[in-house]
């Protein structure tokens, strides 16, 4: 048991591993806390919501940023919907540094960034593809999303870089969700950029729920 | 997690070339880009005019915007903003995205010199001419909620809702509604990550023009961003000349301007020219 242990008194819904570099979705139920598990550190979990009983209206990260004031996701942070209603809120954050400006990786914009010979490698948006299309969503549906444990920085001169990740073996977020959500989850599995520490692994998800603390 | 020395040499290997390629795309590597534009630089042939529309304070406009052609949004009064998303006129499933755009150039802050991005690694739109105003790629655009929170009860238009009119009306809807790129939001990031306006740097005739880099579909909407801090509900017009421009060249400043710009530009090529190798 750690500090950061889920309490004991907290009904489990869901805990589950999602492989190095794999697709994954579920529904979190309003009011349930979704926590996400960097299990062995510096591994981004590219992340979308949609409103489960409108999968039109979906994660929107300019909304959940300027309803923030600020650039970067943490504690506090309501995650805001393209219709700029809150889908989720964060409560409790080990890492400190999520970003929401980067998108996910795919193999077209790995061959602008790091050269055509990386076209066909495995990225993010192949897994939410995939994800997606399992919930009657396409292409259309799939915008710029969260990137969990992702660092980041932007200066101040507008200078945009993925730097490696601090995330340490364990850290976790989590969220309550404000609506019934669709959840996707691309566990990236980039090796071009030190958002993985060059090395994808597994995370651990955990629905549950629990008293408000 | 223990590593094997195969996999720890594959790390090693893959950081190397990360860091070079972040050492250009941050330095000035093939080229430095240019300053601003003047305010009465660049002046546009009148023989090259396409089309000019006055888009009134809070509307939004369409147009097709073919390869070849340009559009240049002039902020007549300077307390203007114009967000913006784009296209593909054969493929709307083909888009704007503001996050590969970013990302992909190592810059939140656009300028003259850089690339728009589809999410497909293509460029849509160059940016040829530019003022130097500063635009916003991290916070979108007004909402009706930012609207009554920054100027109270009134019938004030706001761009989610302008985006979703002009959706519709090229046969689009909500879903083909991304997050955008608004012009003339000097927008920027400070040490503790929260968002500053820097009024000083927009001022009345600034201007930017878009050259467009395949067959496109633009929005526009002008509309006050939600973080302007000015209580007035700015219904000032926007200006917008679509004009006939020189495709880009070999030695073209957008298409050179770094390495990924350049290999953005080999994908059009790819898809464009059958005759270019794939
Ligand atoms: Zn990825």
């Amino acid at each position: 048991m750690t500090k950061h242990s889920i309490p004991s008194s907290a009904r489990i819904v869901l805990d589950t591993e999602i492989p190095a570099r794999a697709p994954w979705s579920t529904i979190v139920r309003q009011g349930q806390r979704l926590r996400i598990v960097d299990s062995h550190g510096q591994q981004a979990v590219d992340t979308l919501f949609y409103n489960a009983s409108d999968l039109q209206e979906r994660y929107s990260g300019q909304d959940t940023l300027r309803a923030q004031g600020s650039a970067y996701v943490t504690t506090g942070t309501r995650i805001m919907s393209s219709e700029g209603r809150a889908m989720l809120r964060v409560v409790a954050d080990t890492c400190g540094l999520h970003d929401t400006s980067a998108g996910a990786c795919s193999c077209e914009s790995n061959t602008v960034r790091f050269g055509h010979g990386t076209k066909y490698l495995h990225a993010c948006r192949e897994n939410f593809l995939i994800e997606a299309a399992k919930h009657g969503l396409s292409k259309r549906d799939i915008v710029p999303n969260l990137n969990f444990f992702m660092n980041v920085p932007i200066d101040a001169s507008g200078n945009f870089t993925v730097v490696d990740g601090v995330s340490k073996p364990g850290d976790y977020i989590e969220m309550v969700a404000e609506m019934d959500v669709l959840c996707l989850i691309s566990n990236c599995p980039q090796i071009n950029n030190p958002c993985n520490g060059f090395f994808p692994t597994p995370v651990q998800v955990v629905v549950f729920e629990a008293d408000e603390d | 997690m223990i590593l094997t020395e195969q996999q720890q040499a594959e790390i090693a290997a893959y950081k190397t070339r990360y860091e070079a390629l972040k050492a250009a795309g941050q330095g000035q590597a093939p080229r430095a880009l240019p300053p601003p534009t003047s305010r009465d630089g660049a002046p546009i042939a009148a023989g090259a005019v396409v089309h000019r529309e006055i888009i009134p304070g809070g509307w939004y406009w369409t147009t097709r915007l073919n390869r070849g052609e340009a559009l240049r949004l002039i902020n007549t009064s300077g307390a203007s903003c114009v967000s913006l998303l784009a296209w593909s006129a054969t493929d709307p499933s083909e888009r704007l995205n503001h996050a590969d755009t970013i990302k992909v150039q190592w810059a939140a802050s656009l300028r003259k010199g850089r690339v728009i991005l589809s999410d497909m690694g293509r460029t849509l739109l160059s940016i040829i001419e530019d003022t130097g105003a500063g635009h916003d790629t991290l916070a979108g655009g007004s909402t009706a909620a930012t609207n009554a929170a920054r100027y109270g009860a009134g019938a004030h238009r706001n761009t989610r809702d302008n985006f979703i009119l002009a959706a519709g009306k090229l046969g689009l809807d909500r879903r083909d509604v991304m997050p955008c790129i608004s012009f003339f939001a000097p927008v920027s990031v400070d040490a503790e990550g929260r968002f500053q306006w820097l009024a000083d740097r927009r001022q009345a005739g600034d201007f930017v023009d878009l050259r467009a880099e395949m067959d496109l579909l633009i929005a526009l909407s002008n509309c006050p961003h939600p973080l302007d801090p000015s209580p007035r509900y700015a219904e000032d017009p926007v200006e917008i000349i679509r004009y006939r421009a020189a495709p880009a060249g070999a030695d073209d400043l957008c298409r050179t301007a770094s390495a990924e710009a350049i290999r953005a530009f080999e994908n059009n090529a790819f898809f464009f020219d059958s005759s270019v190798a794939g």
